[in-house]
């Protein structure tokens, strides 16, 4: 059952194409990943299908809505949950806090001016299993802006995790994460994403061993076009889609 | 705050002081409720104006402090506390409570409309437009004259709450007697309300609002919503306060809403410290005593006034209760 979908969409910013005609369609059970040289429109495409960037022409659909009139609060609603290439955090919530506020959301009890946070179980216990899940145990009362790089871009993911939604797409989520640490991480997304009912993964990535050790299907894009769309066995086979998209990272 | 379980994080070898910003609150509420017996009247009613401008500063600090959102025309709904008041009291109708009450409705029939408009702008928009609010309300309450009193205003005669008889007392001795202690108990009631606010889902939800807009609403926070309730609290405890304020001086008049009011207000919270869940308190009760000081002795007051808060800015970010509270346990 296909859960988003991209059709005919192009964006241009002025008179550059930075995607050009895509068409997609991620249905249940997928882990896709993105690949592209740099600038081949990864990042676009990932903020296109979660509403960020409203394309200039074709549809994005999740689970049949348009994403052109959802806002951010609406896609995480329907079950949608991203990362973001860039460092994405609350700087001066604690890592605690930063997953607190998504599972809030997860239990539908936000903004409930009274009731007390501290002694919620609800919200803590996901606090902690999402926290120790992502190797957080030991650091949930640190300042999220005090956090290494590479965890603060995995407190990004962690905490798009705590929303548990059905989909989640992930641009990039190991850059700036050692390369022993980065399969520690896939692995653990895998299982996170088992454990909390996930249906499908996108994820742009550079890493060829996580994209071949663990997508179920590649999507390479290049120019702002889909270059190919297949398993791992098929774009592998494609000496010429690896030449383009691994040739020049 | 900042932690779910403050009681876990280390002290160690600073032990001591943390506690002592642990409980400097209370000591602070604990000199606030014996200052009558130790001060002269003069002082103890300027601590009641303090408490009516730390009310109205509670709220204020909801947006700034915790939401990221300054409001340059907060004194507006000091003056919508204080003419309510005068309204009132003018139609014969001196029940505090009665009083407070239409207060918090008129704030929020007044709020919502300009909330709405507002929190869709940020930084020096949002500004900017309560700015405008304020000096529209401002330009009414002096132009309107027949129904404003223009720029004499309106006379606050002095209400009496339902709660105890002050019918035997005169003006002073009510404000600093029974009225003083009414208005105390408001301001504990109404911290500790702020308090269960900032430390509920809601609360962790404007903060990270003011954290990373964009990121919050990926994670199902309801910025536009969050926003407008706390401008909503935050003109409801303006209005509160401003009830509180006007009492004492027994007059409500367009200055109450004019920019320089509402500058003051920010001027209170710096001083004090926007970072700190106590610094719209300390910050209120030191404005207000500084200035009376100041003025018996300077008439460069406000020069004076303008140094202080450059050196505050430049070396204090955190206020006064950033030197009081090191460690940030009161942290917004
Ligand atoms: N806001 C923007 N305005 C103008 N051009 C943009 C904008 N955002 C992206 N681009 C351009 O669109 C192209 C695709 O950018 P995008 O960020 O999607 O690439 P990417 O595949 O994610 O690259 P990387 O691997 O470096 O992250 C680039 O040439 C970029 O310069
Ligand atoms: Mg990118």
């Amino acid at each position: 059952m296909t859960i988003l979908q991209a059709v005919g969409v192009r964006k241009f910013y002025g008179a550059f194409c930075a995607l050009d005609d895509v068409s997609l369609a991620i249905g249940e059970g997928e882990h896709v990943s993105i690949i592209g040289p740099n600038g081949a429109g990864k990042t676009t495409l990932v903020n296109v299908l979660t509403g960020l960037v409203p394309p200039s022409a074709g549809t994005v659909s999740f689970k049949g809505h348009d994403v052109g009139r959802l806002d951010p609060l609406r896609l995480s609603r329907l079950g949608m949950a991203r990362s973001f290439q860039l460092v994405n955090i609350f700087p001066q919530l604690s890592v605690r806090e930063t997953i607190a506020v998504a599972a809030i959301s997860h239990l539908g009890i936000g903004g409930r001016m009274f009731a007390g946070l501290r002694k919620n179980r609800a919200v803590w216990e996901i606090v902690e299993r999402v926290g120790s899940l992502f190797g957080f145990s030991g650091k949930l009362d640190q300042p999220a802006k005090s956090l290494s790089q590479g965890d603060k871009k995995l407190l990004d993911v962690a905490s798009a995790f705590a929303l548990k939604p059905e989909i989640i797409l992930l641009d990039e989520p190991t850059s700036g994460v050692s390369t022993t640490e980065k399969s520690t991480i896939m692995q653990v997304l895998v299982q996170a994403a088992k454990q909390t009912g996930i249906k499908a993964i996108i994820q742009v990535e550079h890493d060829m061993d996580i994209v071949f050790g663990y997508s179920s299907r590649i999507i390479a894009v290049h120019n702002g076009r889909i270059l190919a769309d297949g398993s791992p066995e098929a774009i592998r086979a494609q000496t010429d889609v690896m030449a383009t998209v691994v040739g020049r990272q | 705050m900042t932690t779910a379980n403050p009681t876990t994080v280390r002290v160690d070898s600073t032990r001591s002081f943390v506690k002592l910003a642990y409980l400097a609150p209370v000591i602070g509420f604990i000199v606030i409720a014996a200052f009558p017996y130790a001060a002269g009247p003069h002082y103890t009613i300027l601590m009641f104006s303090a408490m009516g401008f730390a009310i109205a500063l509670l709220g204020l600090n909801l947006l700034l402090g915790y939401t990221g959102l300054l409001s340059l025309g907060h004194a507006m709904f000091l003056a919508i506390g204080a003419y309510t008041a005068a309204y009132l009291t003018s139609a014969k109708i001196m029940t505090l409570e009665l009083i407070l009450l239409t207060s918090v409705a008129v704030a929020i029939v007044v709020a919502l409309p300009i909330g709405l408009l507002c929190i869709r702008y940020v930084k020096i928009y949002f500004s900017m437009l309560t700015l405008a609010f304020s000096m529209l309300l401002y330009s009414f309450l002096f132009k309107f004259y027949l129904i404003t009193g223009g720029d004499e205003g309106i006379r606050i005669k002095l209400p009496s709450p339902l709660l105890f008889d002050m019918s035997n007392l005169g003006t002073l001795a009510a404000l600093t007697g029974p009225m003083y202690y009414y208005v105390f108990g408001m301001l504990i009631v109404l911290t500790f309300l702020m308090w269960r606010i900032t430390a509920s889902t809601f609360g962790l939800g404007l903060r990270a609002i003011r954290e990373n807009e964009q990121k919050a609403q990926y994670l199902g926070v309801n910025v536009q919503r969050y926003r407008l309730i706390g401008f909503v609290i935050a003109a409801v405890y303006g209005a509160l306060g401003g009830v509180i304020v006007g009492i004492p001086v027994g007059l409500a008049d367009p200055s109450l809403a004019y920019w320089v009011q509402s500058g003051n207000l920010i001027f209170m919270l710096l001083l004090g410290g926007y970072t700190s869940f106590f610094g719209p308190i300390l910050g209120s009760i030191v404005f207000i005593f500084f200035q009376d000081q100041l003025m018996s002795y300077t008439e460069y007051w406000r020069l004076t006034f303008g140094v202080l808060l450059a050196v505050i800015v430049i070396f204090f970010p955190n206020g006064l209760m950033g030197i009081i509270d090191p460690r940030r346990w009161w942290s917004t």
